[in-house]
């Protein structure tokens, strides 16, 4: 029988909604780790309870946590507590838990690493690149233990053993162009990971603001793919970095194909980002944060049109998410169940997701705390729930 | 024995309840109690003081004896009291919002 499991990051907590197949009837459960910020929560495509949560706090740092029952139970990996009578002196005894799930320290070694370089303030001076937290968490598709951490300031960390440590793979920081990068009003993060599923080499990752790159060789080099941006708020439209990228999709079967919602402009490349084009169309707004692909249609894609840069709400106040079956430029407005008057929410890059089933379930979260469902590929929607906190991400795992 | 209030949110990373009581070897100071801490809860790593450069998150701050000790020296003495067992040192968030 199939299960639906939504994996839901707020401001203050995570939250579990659970369906069978006809995504009719939800249970909730939470808040898990209550009080702190939760960025990202992601399960496993190779083992489904296995997932990672990024809980965040401006006081106490970065936690990583992980569930190996579908998000019943947690624990920080190899954070074990240790006997009190061991406690008082570490140099005796067996080696004590290292506690470092939450050690995201950039690589400055001589092997691997590049010095700490800067990056571009938003004044245009120089700054160091400081850790503040991981914005998105992407486990590798054939190995539970695999997971890819996008973290702000911009760079690509990687476990190996399941969370309990973490190296950054340097190549993308210490890329020549590191010291253009430029945090957006978020920060400067690094918030989208996409796995080619038939090249286990490759990897897109996109950065705001520095654009999209992509590796060939499993994270020790990285190139560039913005060619076709045009960003008007930069010095250049057209330079190879500063782009504001905001998310970007890929449909599985077709990794040659990519999907952007940039600060401004909806785009398309269909040569893994070595060119991209404007599919904006007839959209209300190009200005977005999530996109994301039908799984049962590749050239089906979403949208949510937020009015401006700064006006960070449905133009209209009318909350529509605009469904292109054409691969961009040919939009629609689907309204059914989505409120059409005063509604002045946001939905954030990681807070859009699809399930695996046909027809396609599409769901999104608002900063209002709604969480959407479509059973029906975007034709009608219903409010899973209405109030939790303020939506960070929703990610949604099909478990058969 | 040390006695140490630690903040809600890190009570309950470390799973306990109220003041936790740990062994402190040499001289007790702000370095020595929360290496110790560290040692007996290990996923408190990183959340009181940064891993790379062991300095003091900013919003966390120190308590001795009612008195205000988060801009102390890292290893200067702590009050005999704190020393003693008869008053709790504090770890606190900064009341900041949030």
């Amino acid at each position: 029988m199939t299960a639906i499991r939504v994996l839901v990051g707020t401001k203050k907590g995570a939250f579990i909604l659970s369906s069978d197949g006809k995504r009719e009837q939800w249970s909730v459960a939470g808040p898990h780790f209550a009080g702190w910020e939760i960025y990202h929560v992601k399960g496993s495509p190779a083992d489904p309870d296995r997932i990672y949560a990024s809980q965040t706090s401006a006081w106490f740092g970065q936690i990583i946590q992980r569930s190996s029952d579908g998000g019943r139970t947690w624990e920080q990996p190899g954070s074990e507590g240790a006997p009190p009578e061991q406690a008082a002196d570490v140099a005796e005894g067996p080696p004590m838990p290292k506690g470092e799930s939450n050690k995201f320290v950039y690589d400055t070694s001589p092997k691997s690493g590049k010095p700490l370089t800067t990056h571009q303030w938003y004044d245009g001076t120089q700054n160091p690149w400081e850790f503040a937290r991981v914005w998105h968490l992407e486990p590798a598709l054939d190995d539970p233990d695999v997971v890819y951490a996008g973290v702000e300031d911009a760079a690509l960390f990687q476990t190996t053993d399941g969370a309990k440590s973490w190296h950054e793979l340097a190549g993308l920081r210490g890329h020549e162009s590191g010291p253009r990068w430029q945090p957006g009003a978020g920060g400067m993060c690094l918030h989208t990971i996409l796995l080619d599923p038939k090249d286990p080499k490759r990897i897109f990752i996109a950065i705001s603001a520095a654009g999209t790159f992509r590796t060939d060789d499993g994270g020790n080099t990285w190139q560039p793919i913005n060619r076709g941006l045009k960003s008007q708020y930069i010095p250049d439209p057209n330079a190879e970095v500063g782009h504001c990228v905001h998310r970007i999709a890929m449909h599985p079967s077709r990794p040659q194909t990519l999907f952007m919602q940039k600060h401004w402009d909806v785009m398309r490349s269909d040569d893994a980002g070595a060119t991209w084009r404007e599919v904006s169309g007839d959209l209300p707004s190009d200005f977005g944060f999530p996109i994301d692909v039908n799984a049962n249609e590749p050239e089906t894609i979403y949208v949510v049109p937020i009015k401006s840069d700064s006006e960070h709400y449905p133009p209209e106040g009318k909350l529509r998410v605009y469904r292109s079956r054409t691969g961009g430029n040919e939009w629609e407005a689907l309204t059914k169940g989505l409120p059409q008057k005063d509604c002045y929410v946001n939905v954030l890059r990681d807070a859009m997701a699809v399930d695996s089933l046909d027809p396609c379930g599409v769901y999104f979260g608002t900063t209002g705390g709604q969480v959407y469902v479509s059973a029906d590929g975007g034709d009608r929607w219903n409010p899973i729930v209405r109030d939790l906190p303020s939506v960070l991400s929703v990610e949604v795992q099909t478990i058969s | 024995m040390i006695r140490v209030v630690l903040p809600h949110h890190l009570r309950t990373l470390a799973k306990v309840d109220g003041e936790v009581e740990i062994d402190v070897a040499g001289p007790v100071t702000q370095s020595s109690i929360l290496d110790a801490v560290e040692a007996r809860y290990p996923m408190l790593r990183g959340t009181i003081r940064d891993h790379a450069t062991r300095r003091r998150r900013p919003l966390v701050r120190f308590f001795a004896c009612s008195e205000d000790v988060t801009h102390d020296a890292p290893d200067a003495p702590l009050p005999n009291a704190v020393a003693s067992g008869a008053e709790p040192f504090l770890i606190m968030g900064a009341i900041a919002g949030g």
